[in-house]
Parts: C-alpha cells; structure tokens; sequence
C-alpha cells in the first residue's frame, strides 16, 4: 500500500531528496557560480612596487580575504587576484569584487561600497558582513599600493 | 494499485543474502536504488534511515489497526494497547530495564526536560538545589538546567571536558554537594562521538547518593547499554537514531530504588500520571521493533560501522595533511566522525559537497551567529580550527561505495579549497622556512 502510494508519485522522485533542493535553500545562484568558478584565484608579487596587497579578516571568526591589485602607469588596476578563507559568500564577495576592480580606475575602485557587492549578490542579511570585508580587502590593498607609491616618490 | 496488508508486509520483508550480512536488502527502498539522484547520507547523528523491518511493523497500526491504546471498551483500543506494551517489553531489554520503568515521550529532548525538570520540582523546598553538568551536553539539557537557574534559583555546575571531550572523575565527585540533586552526563556525545565512562560515573553517583542522568540517545542501540551496571536512576532514548521513527522517545526511571519525579505534562494520567497524552501507537510500535533489530544486529553493525570508520579516516589523513579528529581517538563511536581540516572552512566545504554528500559541519557559519560550536570550543579547539570543521555519520545503512566517494570528494575539494586560501598559502610557506610562522601582518 505504501508501495503504491509511492509508485503513483514516482518512486525515484519520492524516496529521495531531489538535487533541485539544495539550490533551492541557501544561495542564490549567482553565488554558486561565483563559488564554484572563482575569477582571479591566486597570487601577485608582493615585492612588485606596482601591486598593493592587503590581508584582512579574522581565522577565529571564520572570515580572511587576501587581495591583491596591480595598478598600471595610469592608474589603472589592470589586475586583482584573491584568495579566501571563508564560507561561500565569503569566496563569492571576494571573487565578485576583484571582477569589478579590474579595469577600474584607483579612484573608482575605492567607491566601491559593500552593498554594490551584496546587492549583486543577493546576499541574506546574515552574511552581509562578507561583503563588508570583501570592500575592507579592497581599500586596504589600494591603500597598500598609495603607501608603496609614495615611499618610492620619497627615495631618491 | 490496491495493496493490502498483507502483500505490503511481503514487499517490506528483507530477503537475506547468504552472507548474513542483513544490510544487503534485496526489494527494499533503500538501497533499490544505488544510482539515486540525491547525496550520499553521511549525517547519522542528525537522524537515520528508518530500518525497513521497522517500517513493516508500523504500517498496519496506521492503517487498519489504528485504535487509541486507551480507548478501554473495544477491540481496536485493546490491540493498540497489547502493541504498546510489547513495544515496552522490546526496549526494556535492549537496556536490561523492566518494563514498568519505561515511560513514552515524544523524543529524547522531552526525556532530557523530564527528567531534569521532574526532579528538580519534586525537590522543590526539600533543601536540594544543585544540579552537576557538562558543558558539552545536548542544547535541550543545557537549556532545561538554564531554565531551572533562572526561574526557580536553582545552581547549575556546568563541568569542564579535556582536549578528548572526557569529564573528569574527580572533578565530577568533588563537584557533588551536599544539596545535590542530580548529575547528567550524556553517554555518547552527538557532535564529537566521544564515549563518557558513565559505569565510573554511576559508581560515584550511588556512593555520594545522588540520582544520575545519561542522555543515551547516540548511545542505546549502537552501544550495550545496561542500566544495572550503568546504575542509572533515568535514561533518554531517542527512537530516530536507532532507525527508528521520528517523534517519539522514551525515558527510563529506575524503581529500585526508587527515583521521584514530578511529572512536566498534565492531562488524563497516562503513562502512570507520569506523562500525559494520546499514546502514539505507530511510531511506539516502531520504536520497539527498533530496539529489537538493534539488539540483533549490534555485533554487526559495530563491526560494520568500525571498518567504514578506519577506511575513511586512514584514507583522507593519507591523502590530506593536517587533518585533526576531534573527539576522543579510543573512547569514541566510530560511527561519528568529526574532522577539521585545517585552512579550509567549514561551510564553503559543505558547499563543495552539498551536491554528491549529506554531512554536517561545526562551524559558526551554518548557524546563525558567528560562534563556533560550544562543543568544539569546550574541548579547547584552537581559534583557527574552530570553523574548520566537519562531522561525518556512519551507519547501519552506510555502504563502502557511499564511504569511498565521500572519501574522494573531500579530498578533492579541500585541495582545491586550500587552493584558494590564504591561510594555507601562509602554512606552506612557514613550512618552507622551517616551521616557523613569519608574523602576519594585517592590514
């Protein structure tokens, strides 16, 4: 009896969890794509005068971001790479954010806000504050790069 | 396609292989279909797969046997009655109790206020006012001993654990007063699988006089539990992890000697007074033939669940560096296991599994505040482990296929996790310039 009640709706579809669920809880799907195809994995050359790179974030609240810019002659951040320790919508802020800077000037890149990343995003309220740290990351690496640029311009 | 009873019961019954290993069900629903659409489950500790057998038993008592137990003028009353107490009789035991200390509840969490709650108000204003914990217990001890604190004035110590999730004995003794009411350590721990040594702890209990709790829900019907040698005064068991039904539970309260409560529901005084309300007939039905499965294939499924542990753990610490068990490594279940994965955290894991694998994590991210879990951080996780973490469930239904995919996945993504973190890329780097950390500097 059991078994025909099941048959009637399908058993396959019945009996187990559909994998249409676990997208449908959680994330949007912009986040999993982000999440699962990260733009701009990796590293830069610190040393580089050219490249700012900024490290923040906390291990104990579960939240890092690495990012690096590498800004041309004229300002411009030709390149971004990043690298995160952090839950799904942490990798998906900070991915997101290094496809918006590149091609951006320094002045524009620094606007940037975290809602513009949340928005996109579409993020729950409870993890807003990963798009708070992703616009941290960025900041902090163009402020990296501005007191490399002035260091150099004060040596001789 | 009408079935009847009958020819439902033939469909359900599992056809043995000659191996005797009772988890090879031909026909059954579970593993009919081996390429199902959905994830491996891998969670046994947030629930499991009703056993087929179980499942038998039930039905008929929601079909044509559907009497209310209490209902003492008919034949459908007196049948779901005679279930019942066979029910009773199953579970009794599979603990080595007597059925009239077993009383029905609607899971282990109503167990868990029961007995901590009844025994208190029984208490009330007879001078006891102290009750001893751990501080990993299950969310709804903490909360009851919570509740008992704040609205009655009630002292609650909530015992420390060392780094394997172990109480220890001498602390627990000296931390017995003289208005001392009960002492609760759960058996088996849900998130860490680490075992207590509760034989230890009811010797102690019994010498200073004080009743003693155990939370067995992860531990009756995987583990001998045996409230004699144990020297319980009240056991919880939940049905939904023995591969039974879930809603409904049941409380042990020792008669010899004699342990008091007050009951926490009022009603028409089922149950002896002690817990009022329409018995459950089909899920009680199923509770019991639970525990009676279980009492058949302990042995096995212990074996069983043993080599799945070893295969998984020795196969993802060879592949992956830097992978810590939480919990105790020799007085645990293996069934539970618990990894952090050190530079990877916990909920983009979970992500990277959620298609092909259920598990869980013990990470702050899954829950709503930025908190690790209070188990992790009572057996001194350090801070930047603390959000790693994972906790795997192996059971009765678990196949190598399912363990060795498992196995496959998470070393796959969290290579590719560690990748992409920063934190990793700093651990290779303090690992090439001979294990020292260089200072981080944080913007």
């Amino acid at each position: 009896m059991a078994m025909s009640l099941m048959m009637r709706r399908g058993a396959k579809g019945a009996t187990f969890p559909r994998v249409a669920m676990v997208f449908r809880r959680g994330y949007h799907e912009v986040v999993h794509d982000h999440f699962n195809n990260p733009r701009n994995v990796g590293s830069l050359d610190k040393e580089d005068s050219n490249v700012g790179s900024a490290l923040v974030g906390k291990a104990s609240c579960g939240d890092v971001i690495k990012l690096q810019v590498k800004v041309s002659k004229d300002g411009v951040i030709e390149d971004a790479k990043f690298k995160t320790f952090g839950c799904g919508s942490a990798i998906a802020s900070s991915s997101y954010a290094t496809e918006m800077i590149i091609g951006q000037k320094v002045e524009e890149a620094s606007k940037i806000k975290n809602t513009d990343i949340s928005s996109h995003l579409k993020l729950p309220p409870v993890k807003i504050h990963c798009s708070v740290l992703a616009e941290e990351a960025i900041q902090a690496a163009i402020a990296d790069y501005k007191e490399k640029q002035s260091v150099q311009s004060v040596s001789p | 396609m009408a079935l009847g009873w009958r020819s439902c019961q033939q469909l359900a019954r599992p056809r043995v292989w000659a191996s005797g290993s009772l988890r090879h069900f031909a026909g059954s629903l579970w593993n009919e279909y081996e390429d199902r659409a959905g994830p491996s489950y891998l969670d046994m500790q947030a629930t499991t797969p009703v056993d087929p057998r179980v499942l038998d038993a039930m039905l008929p008592y929601y079909h044509g046997r559907f009497g209310n137990p209490h209902s003492r003028s008919h034949s459908y009353g007196w049948d779901a009655e005679e279930a019942i107490e066979k029910a009773r009789e199953q579970i009794a035991r599979l603990i080595n109790a007597d059925a009239k200390e077993i009383f029905f509840t609607s899971g282990a969490t109503e167990s868990n206020n029961m007995a901590i709650k009844g025994v208190a108000e029984f208490y009330e204003g007879s001078g006891k006012k102290h009750i001893v914990t751990t501080q990993t217990e299950h969310k709804c001890v903490l909360a009851s001993c919570r509740r008992l604190e704040v609205d009655k004035g009630w002292s609650v110590t909530y015992l420390p654990v060392d780094k394997y999730g172990l109480v220890n004995l001498q602390e627990l003794e000296d931390a017995i007063r003289d208005d001392t009411a009960l002492v609760s350590v759960m058996h088996i721990n849900n998130e860490i699988g680490t075992m207590q040594p509760v034989e230890e702890i009811g010797r102690i209990c019994a010498k200073k006089q004080v009743f003693f709790h155990t939370d067995a829900a992860q531990s009756v019907g995987k583990v001998p539990v045996d409230v004699k040698h144990v020297g319980a005064a009240l056991m919880s068991i939940s049905a939904h992890k023995m591969y039974g039904p879930k809603g409904v539970g049941a409380l042990y309260v020792r008669r010899k000697p004699r342990v008091r409560l007050r009951p926490v529901i009022d009603g028409g005084g089922q149950e002896r007074g002690m817990r009022s309300g329409t018995l459950a007939t089909p899920p009680i039905v199923g509770f019991g033939a639970a525990a009676e499965v279980c009492m058949q294939e302990m042995d096995n499924d212990t074996r069983h669940v043993q080599k799945l542990y070893k295969r998984m753990h020795d196969k993802i610490t060879e592949e992956l560096p830097q992978i810590t068990l939480n919990g105790s490594p020799s007085q645990r279940w293996p069934g539970n296991v618990n990894l952090s994965f050190a530079c990877v955290e916990g909920e983009s894991l979970l992500m990277s599994l959620a298609k092909t694998t259920a598990v869980s994590s013990g990470s702050a991210c899954t829950s709503a505040s930025l908190e690790p879990s209070y188990v992790l951080r009572a057996i001194g996780v350090s801070e930047d482990l603390a959000h790693t973490s994972l906790r795997f469930g192996i059971g009765r239904f678990t196949t190598e296929a399912e363990v060795d995919n498992t196995v496959n996945d998470v070393v796959r993504e969290v290579r590719r996790l560690r990748e992409m973190s920063p934190l990793w890329e700093l651990e290779l780097e303090a690992l090439k310039t001979g294990g020292q950390k260089q200072a981080v500097t944080w913007s």
